[in-house]
């Protein structure tokens, strides 16, 4: 047999799914152990970038061709430039969806090398079906239609499966193909294909059911509290898709276990393979199914590996402490394939060419030639681990938890019951009036609900990886081996004999996922700036922005109803002050209730009292209220961050229910205060707001109104508010700040790395428990 | 009998704990064998009329200048200025001595027909008084009389339309004034001369100014030139104030200077106790500090500050002089170290010293860290003349429970200069150049100062300075059961027992250290020979 390379040479290769793992190295390889071919990836374009563009920047800048750049030096653009070609085109549309030009440079490929796929093993059933189950199909016929009229020989198909097609049982899976599996059951696929699109409709007609709605709508409410009407429908919406998304995941689930594969990703690539063998019509097929393919033994370079794969989550889950048990048996196989491995497989089935008789199926897997127990991987992560311990946020090390070996049962059970626990004590919690960094405790619980979550998530998904009893046989790919020179034996090595598990657990994987999951591992504090971090120093730049400020909670600990107590005792006789107190005191919980249910309705009704109050007199008295009352529950570094960006010479708006008199004395703060006002006649307030305060999203179009008055965007906006109520606002800027959050804001500035400011009163500062004026010496003689 | 002057007590083993002021509450301290106790003279005796001698004062003026009653007249423009509530300290039982002399003055401009009358509090950067300050200060009469129309005015040194600059001292210093003071025909200052520091040039040229005119003897340099400020023939701080004075009279403006005096009987009748010399408490002393002592303790810490800012003090006046600033001032410092100059032999290792709940900063409020520092390096150090008490690269140990707690209406720039400024740096230069101009131009801070109750944003960088003198001279400050956290931001040592206190101190000054309590109250000065 010819050498590799030389029966490669001036061949023009085209790849599918080269932006991913597997994709990549293969292109890679070509690229620098194939000197003479050309290679033609098949990208779809993303909804910003072209398919050249995606090309560039996710597989040439990728470090899995940082050895061929350094090796080539100053001629790796130009060697880029004349053999790689990337045309647009998508596995999952009919046709590929090629352009006409494209789909010459296609039919002019010498090989096809099918490595797109949805590998996530929980993809909703209906994507799943359409890229694992028809992309090989498509491309088949895409192939066929391209070449009719050339006269060219058609391309040889290499279509890359998964040995688990063949796993539902105990014992050896040969290399034979899908449709001579004995013990699969084999529904017909395109009844699965047109199942799965019915579910699509069917789940999606379910989750508009009125009950469903009301309880997406439900959570939405419990999750933002107060938000206003739009970002609560906007949450309600996303809370139905995501439903129909998570149906379609466990429909494809229970499909594929009921027929007897692990997940909807083996069942998929099955039926993918039989829709291959039965639709390809001339075109020449080989199938390589690899096993579970994981980070590279030494091409391009030791430990090579793309995106956060199958058992990357899961052993991070485990050094952080998050997983502390995971089902297995010590002696079962983990059937693990390092990916070059893979890839120098695909290339000798490619190199080889098209068996004549027929579709042939060339296995690469560890499991009976090499296994990899699972006590013996086990027991390296933890000893790895031990040695190279990850660090908590306080830079302490995580001691990692010793792992037994439980039943899948045990295990899921215990985390059910966790999620279950933690998820009650969230909703407790939630309804309690906290705020600040007690509120943040019930985020802590929030994080710990979702680690368990995704914990219950990975053993449910990948326990079967671990409890996997079939034995994939490679005789066939061990025979391609054993053809090939030693030269090629050496460079395109593919015999899983060759993989010593203790270096490559200890020395290449471990490391390796560890450099990837961009966790802590050295001890003290962290030198990169976390999220947070970076986002409060864009806050307060050099940049021009706009700081915009709520006051109630976020500026000042008071309410509306705490300064018209003031107002209203400021002067009248201590009986008649006693009174007035008694009587809000008694109303506290019904304004309470009304201000959570509609902030301008609470405000509108509140502000009646203020008929007939003389105007003059209650500004005057404003000015005292700050000295009196509010300033003694102000937040010193609120107020110290308003300067700061004025200093920065940033612009400033505060936004308030409170009273324009009341707020009178911040004026010096702020560029602009957006507060309520009241109607005057004969120099007495009417008690009816004529500048009414925006309450909810038209905040956030305030917000927007006041940014594009000063010239600027989104981006250089900044929100600081204290609930969920002002959510559209912090929403509609750039950089919101969550200060002093109530629970539900805690969470939310949690998951999305808003920054969280905790602003207290002075320290020490004279406590006023009711909000009374103090006794004015006016009330003794007449000063005015 | 007449009162027993100053005294220095050596500690023997038969002598009983020494008290120490702690912040709003006290200790009994036992000081080692050998040290040093120093206590002020016995109060004085009050003037048995202090209407009259106010009236004699009036009519008689010192130096060159003629009786008031000459100096006014019908249609002149009177200004009356006086000191604000950090004088006197604890404020005085009614009535109050300013409500006295503005009374007799008062009469006299209606005896001459002035009707335009202006009565100003000479706050400097202080912060405004409450009315009932007011009211406290001037007694209902005048304060009903002259609120009402605008004409209790209290000095805005961030008011333009009210500043005028007089010009430049032979120093290149500015003066920058009250308008409506100097352009009066005549500026009568009513003082209350707690300490040798307060009055003659000073009155005017720093209760009046701006913070253009004061930054030239408000500064790290002057301070360290003070030596002390207690001494104003050895105070750069005194020098500057006498040069303006002098640019100011040049300038023609006329000031009737009235200085008074108080004793020391600082503290009504439940604390007798504190005034008393420990050896010479009787069973009613004894009942009296265990009772508040015992009472304290169960105390909410802001209950007690209540109480304590609640004390009036008796204090009575000593004397009363009026006329030409130089010479008035002369005879007061006569009548002030009357009442409170202690000879002292020698230097000591170590000084200790009890600090009280109160300063003159902190009148109705709380006493935060930095003015803590200030009354204890500032204030109780500089209380000498000739030499400090301590010497050289000696100890300072200060009493006083130095919470980490501020009053945000009055002390809004304390909080941030304490957060943000010493949590960066203590030292007086590079705070003086890096911080001090934000601070003192802050729109935040003046809009607070000016119509809040807030001290200027700039107030705290001079308490601060007050403390440069104390802190190049001494080679540790300790501060027993203080809030550790707090006593650190300053710069100090934490110390939970005074006996941890003078074994951290050996460190510095060696083994067997002289040690001097500077026994308060009573306030006093020592001449230290």
């Amino acid at each position: 047999m010819p050498v590799i390379a030389e029966s490669l040479a001036g061949k023009r290769i085209a790849v599918t799914g080269a932006t991913g793992f597997l994709g990549t190295a293969i292109v890679e390889r070509l690229l620098r152990s194939v000197p003479g071919c050309e290679v033609v990836v098949l990208v779809r374009p993303g909804q910003r970038q072209s398919a050249a563009e995606r090309t560039r920047r996710e597989i040439v800048r990728n470090d899995c061709l940082d050895r061929l750049r350094r090796e080539l030096g100053d001629g790796f653009d130009t060697e880029i430039e004349h053999r790689l070609t990337a045309i647009a085109g998508d596995v999952s549309r009919d046709g590929l969806g090629l352009s006409d030009d494209d789909r010459t440079l296609f039919a002019s490929c010498d090989i096809v090398i099918h490595s797109a796929a949805t590998v996530s093993f929980d993809a909703p059933l209906d994507g799943a079906v359409e890229v694992n189950l028809l992309g090989p199909t498509r491309v088949a016929e895409a192939i066929r239609a391209a070449n009719q009229g050339t006269g060219r020989p058609l391309p040889h198909l290499v279509a890359v499966s998964t040995a688990y097609v063949n796993s539902g049982h105990k014992g050896d899976a040969a290399e034979e193909l899908i449709t001579k599996a004995r013990w699969l059951a084999m529904p017909d696929w395109k009844a699965e294909v047109a199942a799965a699109r019915r579910a699509r409709s069917d789940a999606d007609a379910a989750s508009r059911h009125p009950d469903r709605l009301e309880e997406f709508r439900q959570r939405s409410r419990s999750e933002l509290g107060a938000a206003g009407t739009a970002l609560i429908a906007d949450r309600t919406e996303k809370f139905r898709n995501q439903w129909v998304t998570d149906s379609l995941v466990e429909l494809g689930r229970s499909r594929a276990r009921a027929l007897g594969w692990p997940d909807a990703y083996a069942f998929t690539k099955s039926l993918g393979e039989r829709a291959l063998l039965e639709t390809r019509g001339d075109v020449p097929v080989t199938f390589v199914r690899p096993s579970i393919v994981e980070s590279s033994l030494s091409e391009p370079r030791p430990g090579w590996i793309r995106g956060f794969r199958m058992a990357e989550p899961v052993i991070i889950s485990y050094a952080r402490g998050l997983l502390s048990q995971f089902p297995g048996v010590p002696e079962g196989t983990v059937d693990v394939v390092p990916v070059d491995l893979v890839v120098a497989t695909i290339i000798a089935v490619a190199a080889k060419g098209p068996d004549d008789e027929g579709p042939t199926v060339f296995q690469i897997a560890s499991g009976a030639r090499n296994p990899l127990r699972y006590g013996l991987l086990v027991n390296l992560t933890q000893a790895w681990f031990t040695e190279h311990p990850l660090y908590d946020s306080r830079g302490q090390p995580i001691v990692v938890p010793k792992w037994g070996f439980p039943g899948r049962g045990k295990v899921q059970g215990q985390l059910r019951r966790a999620v279950k626990l933690l998820s009650t004590a969230e909703k407790v919690l939630n309804q309690l009036p906290v705020r600040g960094e007690r509120a943040e405790v019930v985020a802590d619980l929030e994080d710990r609900r979702i680690q368990a979550e995704r914990a219950l998530d990975y053993v449910e998904l990948y326990g079967a990886y671990a409890e996997t009893e079939a034995r994939f046989r490679v005789d066939r790919t061990i025979e391609l081996f054993e053809s090939l020179d030693a030269n090629d034996r050496e460079r395109f090595c593919f015999d899983p004999a060759v993989v010593d598990w203790h270096h490559y657990v200890l020395n290449v994987h471990l490391p390796s996922v560890v450099e990837h999951a961009r966790v802590r591992t050295h001890p003290g504090k962290r030198t990169l700036a976390t999220r947070e971090e970076r986002s409060k120093k864009a806050v307060l730049s050099k940049e021009p922005r706009l700081a915009v400020f709520d006051l109630e909670n976020t500026l000042i600990a008071s309410n509306v109803v705490e300064t018209y107590a003031w107002l209203a005792t400021r002067h009248v006789e201590p009986k008649e002050r006693a009174r007035v107190v008694t009587e809000l005191l008694a109303e506290g919980p019904r304004l309470l209730a009304l201000d959570r249910r509609d902030r301008g309705d609470f405000l509108r009704s509140f502000y009646r009292r203020y008929d007939g109050a003389p105007a003059n007199r209650l500004r005057i008295d404003g000015v005292e209220l700050w000295s009196d009352l509010l300033a003694l529950r102000a937040f010193p570094d609120g107020l110290a961050r308003v300067r700061q960006h004025r200093a920065l010479g940033h612009h400033t708006l505060l936004i308030t229910g409170a009273l324009d008199f009341v707020v009178e004395p911040l004026r010096p703060l702020f560029d602009e205060i957006v507060a309520a006002r009241l109607g005057e006649i004969d120099g007495r307030f009417t008690g009816e707001m004529v500048t009414a305060p925006p309450t909810g999203e038209a905040r956030a179009l305030l917000v927007e109104e006041y940014a594009d008055r000063f010239g600027l965007t989104k981006a250089e906006t900044v929100a600081y508010a204290d609930s969920t109520s002002d959510l559209p606002m912090l929403e509609a800027a750039g950089l919101p700040v969550a200060v002093n959050p109530e629970a539900k804001l805690a969470a939310i500035a949690r998951r999305r790395g808003w920054p969280i400011e905790h602003w207290g009163r002075t320290k020490g500062a004279p406590r006023r428990q009711l909000a009374v004026a103090t006794l004015r010496p006016g009330l003794r003689s007449s000063v005015s | 009998m007449s009162p027993r002057p100053g005294f220095v007590l050596e500690v023997d083993r038969s002598t009983p704990p020494t008290l120490f002021w702690h912040g709003e509450g006290f200790r009994l301290e036992r000081l080692p064998v050998g040290s040093r106790v120093i206590y002020g003279p016995e109060p004085l005796p009050a003037l048995k009329d202090p209407d009259a001698a106010i009236r004699h004062a009036l009519e008689n003026p010192l130096g060159d200048s003629a009786p008031l009653r000459t100096l006014l007249s019908a249609g002149m423009k009177l200004t009356i200025a006086f000191d604000d509530i950090s004088l006197p300290l604890p404020p005085m039982q009614a009535p109050d001595i300013r409500q006295r002399v503005i009374e007799a003055v008062l009469d006299l401009a209606a005896e001459a027909g002035v009707d335009d009358v202006v009565l100003i509090a000479a706050l400097a950067l202080h912060r405004r008084m409450t009315d009932d300050e007011l009211r406290h200060a001037l007694g209902e009469r005048i304060f009903n009389a002259f609120a009402p129309h605008g004409l209790l005015t209290q000095h805005d040194a961030e008011d333009p339309s009210n500043l005028i600059h007089l010009g430049q001292t032979d120093h290149g210093e500015d003066v920058e004034l009250n308008k409506r003071a100097v352009e009066s025909d005549l500026l009568i200052y009513v003082n209350i001369n707690l300490v040798a520091m307060d009055g003659g040039h000073k009155s005017v040229a720093t209760g009046l100014a701006s913070y253009k005119s004061l930054r030239h003897h408000h500064n790290v340099q002057t301070m360290l030139n003070s030596r002390s400020f207690m001494d104003r023939h050895h105070s750069e701080l005194h020098h500057s104030n006498w040069r303006m004075g002098k640019l100011i009279a040049d300038s023609g403006v006329k000031v009737f200077q009235i200085e008074t005096t108080l004793n020391s009987d600082t503290f009504p009748e439940q604390f007798r106790f504190l005034q008393r010399r420990e050896w010479e408490w009787n069973l009613r002393d004894r009942a009296g500090f265990l009772a508040s002592s015992k009472a304290l303790e169960r105390t909410p810490p802001e209950l007690a500050r209540r109480i304590f800012q609640s004390i009036k003090s008796p204090h009575q006046m000593t004397s009363v002089q009026a006329g030409e600033v130089g010479p008035v001032h002369d005879r007061t410092l006569e009548h002030v170290h009357q009442q409170q100059l202690v000879h002292v032999e020698g230097q000591t290792d170590i000084l200790t010293m009890g600090l009280p709940y109160i300063c003159p900063y902190n009148v109705n409020s709380i006493m935060n860290p930095i003015l803590v520092a200030c009354l204890g390096l500032g204030y109780f150090f500089n209380l000498y003349e000739g030499k400090p008490l301590v010497r050289e690269g000696g100890v300072v140990i200060m009493s006083h429970p130095t919470p980490w707690a501020f009053n945000p209406v009055h002390h809004p720039s304390y909080v941030d200069f304490f957060e943000q400024v010493l949590a960066e740096t203590t030292d007086m230069a590079e705070i003086e150049s890096k911080y001090e101009e934000a601070f003192a131009t802050d729109p935040w801070y003046i809009h607070l100062y000016r119509t809040s109750y807030a001290y200027h944003g700039v107030h705290p960088f001079y308490m601060w300075y007050w403390c440069a003198h104390a802190l190049s001279h001494v080679g540790k400050v300790i501060v027993v059961g203080g809030d550790r956290a707090a006593v650190r931001r300053l710069g100090f040592s934490p110390a939970s027992t005074l006996s941890d206190a003078l074994e951290m101190a050996e460190d510095v000054v060696g083994r067997d250290p002289s040690i001097t309590h500077l026994h308060s109250p009573p306030l006093m000065i020592t001449n230290v020979v």
